[in-house]
């Protein structure tokens, strides 16, 4: 190090046109894959999944002998194979919210906002990154589980295949419903800001709030039941038509509309605060 | 170039930034001066456009940055917060601050060179020393190849090696015409650095001189005498406008207010014997000390642009 090796080489920036919002891209992906624990994260919710989904059809098959005609007649193959998808949504949630939540910890946001001051081109960018990667890893997870799980669903135990009737809308959409989570988590989190904060809100919106419900009169807490994130999830799992429920894609679209919401008051108040 | 108009940012109850105006030169090193919670961190974050000023404006040559086309280009920044994820590597951190800019992979591998990381750049930045972390700082301020870099205490944590480092390369940087504005706590620092000083104190400008001015501005130059007759010599000293005499421990005196020539040709005409006359400049840290101490009003050096002289001119 010394000052011998300060000239700069022929200046290879591009002096007209504007920082694009490619190299945004670029950079979020970046951004993505140089952190360990996120790819441990993505990985887990893989693995989660499946194994889960192995483990519940593997029992089931085991104690199918010893299962009641009346559950045997209520069994749904699909379901059952993406139960481990569901867990899916802790670790995706979670991940959304780091994205988001360890920049601003870090005051690596700082860098970023020097580097790109419009800041929500940053936030569109990163949204649609980390959108298109929890996507890809949500349908890996939901496709590997279920059809793992049918290979354990064997002999007398009612097995489905991908062309079953709703099977690829439930194992598609529990794609699309844990990639809709995960940016649920980003979008919470830029606006709470803070790791613990943003995982404590998104733990309370999808946990607590549903307890709370239970305590409410029946009638009404049913009509609130289907607009529960974690209940939407459930929907969307399973084969036949829960109670209750919107329709699996109802309740898509009132998830991505919470997500919207979540991400217009995110780019508003990303604007208006300090960074 | 840097021009801050009338700047001013409140937290809360607390005023960071007051009313504070100044213009950074190109081709100069600037050095940004005040005691820690003096305002010259939330000064650099109101020129990257980090914060939003309450009242005022400051433009970097011209444009806020919000506004910048290709803003790594134009300014760099080494901000207080150091801004890097410890669980990502170096070679990571300046990648995905290089992709934004569009500048190529190849200026990354150059400004890991410059600032000696290469065998440390694929390690996690949460393993690096303070004296790393900052190099890989200004790694990141230099990616864009900048016109104009801001550096919030540079030398921190660095070694002698690094400190002389960063001194060169601010220099260097400067003399190819590029603005550069360094804050430091640290006078003596600057001395050796700055061309230039902003002195701040309380979120508002006390001063902004040449760093050759400083000494000279100081209105406590003494000088130091020996003599036998030290008593006679003091009397006569005390008898003169404005003088001030001291008698030191060692039996010497300190002079104030006048010079080692007048001091001669007094000690001539008594007559008084002086083995030693020595003028005294005082540390720039205590020069320092005294002007954010607030004790002492001082002129600015641009008096139109500085509110702390027109509250003294009233």
């Amino acid at each position: 190090m010394s000052a011998a090796t300060i000239t700069n080489t022929p200046d290879t920036t591009p002096r007209s046109g504007h920082y694009k919002f490619s190299g945004l891209l670029g950079s979020e992906w970046t951004k993505l894959r140089t952190v360990r624990s996120t790819m441990w994260t993505l990985g887990l919710t893989i693995l989660i999944a499946v194994v889960i989904s192995a483990v519940a059809t593997a029992a089931t098959r085991a104690n199918w002998s010893t299962t009641t005609l009346a559950n045997r007649a209520g069994f749904d193959p699909i379901g059952r194979t993406l139960i481990g998808v569901f867990f899916g949504t802790f670790t995706i949630g979670v991940l959304g919210v780091l994205v988001v939540s360890a920049e601003y910890g870090t005051g690596t946001i700082h860098a970023v906002f020097c580097a790109a001051p419009r800041r929500l081109r940053v936030l569109a960018a990163k949204t649609i990154v980390f959108g298109a990667v929890a996507l890809v890893i949500s349908e890996i997870a939901s496709f590997a589980s279920f059809f793992l799980g049918e290979a354990f669903l064997t002999g007398p135990v009612p097995h489905a295949t991908i062309t079953s009737p709703g099977a690829l809308r439930a194992v598609a959409g529990s794609g699309l419903y844990l990639c809709a989570i995960g940016l649920f988590g980003l979008g919470l989190a830029s606006i709470i800001r803070h790791t613990a904060g943003a995982i404590s809100a998104f733990a309370g919106i999808l946990l607590l709030i549903p307890i709370i419900g239970a305590a409410l009169p029946a009638s009404l807490d049913n009509d609130l039941t289907r607009f529960m994130p974690l209940r939407i999830g459930e929907e969307m799992v399973s084969g036949p038509p829960l109670a209750n429920s919107f329709s699996p894609w109802t309740g898509l679209a009132v998830l991505c509309a919470y997500v919207a919401a979540l991400l217009i008051i995110g780019a508003v108040v990303l604007v208006k605060r300090d960074a | 170039m840097i021009e801050a108009k009338n700047l001013t940012k409140r937290y809360g109850g607390t005023l960071a930034v007051d009313d504070l105006s100044f213009t950074v030169r190109p081709g100069l090193v600037t050095g940004f001066l005040g005691p820690n919670g003096s305002g010259k961190s939330t000064t650099m974050r109101l020129i990257m456009g980090l914060d939003a000023p309450n009242h005022g404006d400051v433009t970097v040559n011209g444009h806020h940055v919000h506004d910048m086309s290709w803003p790594l280009h134009e300014v760099g920044a080494l901000l207080e917060s150091r801004s890097i994820h410890p669980g990502r590597s170096a070679r990571g951190h300046l990648q995905m601050l290089a992709q934004t800019n569009s500048i190529p992979r190849a200026r990354v591998d150059e400004v890991v060179e410059m600032t000696g990381l290469t065998s440390v750049s694929r390690r996690r930045a949460g393993k690096f020393s303070l004296g790393m972390t900052q190099r890989l700082g200004m790694a990141a301020a230099l990616l864009g190849d900048p016109d104009v870099l801001l550096c919030d205490e540079p030398v921190n944590g660095l070694d002698p090696d690094g400190v002389r480092w960063v001194r060169n390369l601010l220099k260097s940087l400067a003399r190819e015409g590029r603005t550069v504005f360094v804050s430091s706590h640290l006078m003596a620092e600057m001395a050796l650095t700055a061309d230039e000083v902003i002195i701040i104190g309380k979120g508002r400008l006390i001063v902004q001189l040449p760093i050759t001015e400083l000494l000279a501005r100081s209105s406590k130059r003494s000088v130091r005498v020996r003599s036998p007759q030290v008593g006679q010599l003091k009397t006569a000293l005390e008898e003169l406008d404005g003088v001030t005499a001291t008698l030191e421990a060692d039996n010497s005196l300190t002079v104030r207010g006048t010079d080692e020539v007048t001091i001669a040709e007094l000690a001539a005409s008594l007559p008084v014997t002086v083995y030693e006359l020595a003028p005294q400049s005082e540390s720039l840290e205590e020069v320092f000390m005294e002007l954010t101490e607030g004790t002492v009003e001082y002129s600015a050096a641009r008096p139109a642009e500085s509110p702390a002289a027109k509250e003294a001119g009233q």
